[in-house]
């Protein structure tokens, strides 16, 4: 079977591009499909991870969904793919969905794993509180994967990359600006998280959990209330109305655990929930529970985080 | 400027999960469904602020059984002019755009809005969807949109930040958290709402291109293990040593 996984490498090839990679090699023979400058030595590496073959268009350097659609339809036509993969990003939720229409193919945005003995993929749905199991009725499958659900598996692999026009036409919307916080990681792609909620008290306290995060090396998060009421930035909201997110970790300080914030982090593999209050309905979603004030453990973490750190090198 | 607000009815966001009939149905039973948040908070409010400093015409549209009417007349109680309801169980997000694409393509508007996402499917398809069916750009996952004549400048979440673009009309929106605050509709918007048009429209045929053949649940958590507040290396270890994950 022909796959063709589309991989965003504008800035630089990360995880979900090697997660979207080792998904497609599972399904089939992989050609990935990728704009924007990325030098044939850097595409290559995809190699590694099961690509056979890495088609490049230059002539397009953003993101616009017009011009990726029209790419990304062109190069399945030309490797005849019946399968194309995304990683479940802002872009794919902008380029999958018209690329779907384009190609009339049945789209499973939100995977969470391979397709079973069945044929369906399962999805998160209901925000996280219960997985759907789909199955497409076209002849042509794409599927939007959750960053962090699978493992991305290294092969001995070696692979062409070519330039390709997929006749991308022109720009239908025009960057005026980007702001992008620097040295931060993205909150969905992030294995470890640091999230925190009313119980901090306010902003100006955010302090010890940035440290915490330094520590570990991990995003920060935080719940609802926390954002609506200005003291972190909408991005940042994970829960039902925000981001739904299944890192390794995530660390909750101050945070009830109100079901909406649940269905946001219940794909974590791990949790962690610190709170004053031993009724919390958090702890009986989390793993390891710490009663106690958050102030006082939050410190005593990333004291004891650098310890192991530093230990352990 | 005449925009169409696409709305789709959601479960409340409190309400247990859980599903019948052999796993294969969500269980309605004593569910309360409510216009999907994104879809109000943010496409509709914001559309209806547009038309208060702009002129206009806000038109909410959706794929539904004449059950779903409550939900639609909700949404005009908070002040759409009029709704569609296209007559049909939405199967699936393309069975769903296919319907709205064709009512906006007859019907000419300048500006279609839909939420960024519903919170049941959370597939986040449907805009897009309905943006490639109508050749217009799409600019997903928006937090601002201010509009000058013909054209919309947009904040829009992109991976790892925000971009400010531009766009001409006509043009499809997802809006997302920071568009526009909630509205709680007042007693006239209620009264208002039982008598403004709302319009049935008869579905086009389309192939339905996925199923959701079943539903599982996530396994229930083992009991969570306790640390002692003052001894976080030993948290440290565990999470080390037993959890892997560190």
């Amino acid at each position: 079977m022909s796959v063709l996984v589309y991989i965003n490498s504008k800035n630089g090839l990360h995880k979900s591009a090697f997660e979207s990679v080792t998904y497609g090699k599972k399904l089939g023979d992989v050609t990935v499909i990728t704009t924007g400058s990325l030098s044939a030595d850097q595409l290559a590496t995809l190699g590694n991870y099961g690509a056979s073959k890495v088609l490049i268009d230059r002539s397009v350097e953003g993101d616009d969904d017009q011009q990726l659609t029209r790419v990304i339809s062109s190069a399945a036509d030309t490797c005849s793919a019946n399968t194309i993969i995304f990683s479940h990003d802002m872009v794919a939720k902008a380029v999958a969905p018209r690329l779907s229409v384009r190609l009339k193919a049945g789209l499973i945005s939100g995977a969470i794993g391979i397709p079973s003995s069945d044929g369906t993929v399962p999805v998160n749905v209901f925000s996280g509180k219960a997985f759907g199991h789909v199955k497409v009725n076209a002849a042509r499958t794409i599927i939007s994967l959750l960053p962090n659900s699978i493992q991305p598996e290294q092969f001995d692999g070696s692979c062409a990359v070519e330039d390709f026009n997929g006749n991308a036409g022109s720009a239908g919307v025009k960057v005026l600006s980007t702001k992008k916080p620097e040295g931060q990681i993205p909150l969905p792609e992030a294995e470890l998280v640091v999230s925190a909620g009313r119980g901090l008290k306010g902003p100006e306290n955010w302090g010890i959990v940035e440290d915490l995060a330094a520590a570990l090396g991990a995003a920060t998060a935080c719940s609802r209330p926390v954002s609506d009421i200005g003291w972190r930035p909408h991005h940042e909201h994970v829960g039902q109305t925000g981001v739904a997110i299944r890192p390794n970790l995530y660390i909750a300080a101050g945070i009830s655990g109100a079901i909406q914030h649940l269905a946001g982090v219940n794909g974590s593999k791990v949790i962690v929930v610190i709170n004053t209050d031993p009724e919390a309905p958090f702890f009986k979603a989390a793993d390891y529970g710490v009663i106690g004030d958050a102030f006082e453990v939050l410190p005593r973490l990333t004291e004891a985080v650098k310890k192991f750190r530093a230990s352990s090198h | 400027m005449k925009i169409l607000v696409c709305i789709s009815k959601s479960p409340d966001t409190t309400s247990k999960i859980s599903f019948t009939d052999n796993s294969t149905k969500f269980d309605e039973n004593g569910v309360q469904y409510i216009v999907n948040p994104y879809d109000e908070w943010y496409a509709l409010v914001r559309a209806l602020e547009i038309k208060e400093a702009n002129g206009g015409n806000v038109t909410i549209i959706s794929v539904g059984s004449a059950g779903d009417e409550a939900v639609i007349r909700k949404a005009l109680a908070i002040g759409a002019d009029d709704a569609v309801r296209i007559d049909a169980d939405p199967t699936d997000a393309y069975y769903t755009a296919m319907q709205i694409a064709e009512y906006a393509k007859s019907n000419g508007f300048d500006l279609v809005l839909t939420g960024k996402e519903t919170i049941n499917y959370n597939g986040s398809q449907v805009g897009g969807m309905i943006a490639e069916a109508l050749d217009q750009p799409f600019v997903s996952v928006a937090s601002k949109l201010a509009v000058s004549g013909s054209t919309l400048t947009l904040e829009r979440e992109i991976n790892g930040g925000i971009e400010v673009v531009e766009v001409n009309t006509p043009a499809v929106v997802s809006c997302a958290k920071g568009m526009a605050e909630q509205r709680i509709p007042n007693m006239r918007g209620i009264m208002a709402a039982r008598t403004k048009p709302l319009q049935v429209v008869a579905p086009i045929a389309v192939d339905q291109m996925t199923t959701y053949v079943n539903y599982t649940m996530p396994n229930a958590k083992s009991a969570c293990k306790m640390i002692d507040p003052t001894n976080m290396d030993q948290l440290v270890e565990l999470l080390h040593n037993e959890a892997k994950v560190i």
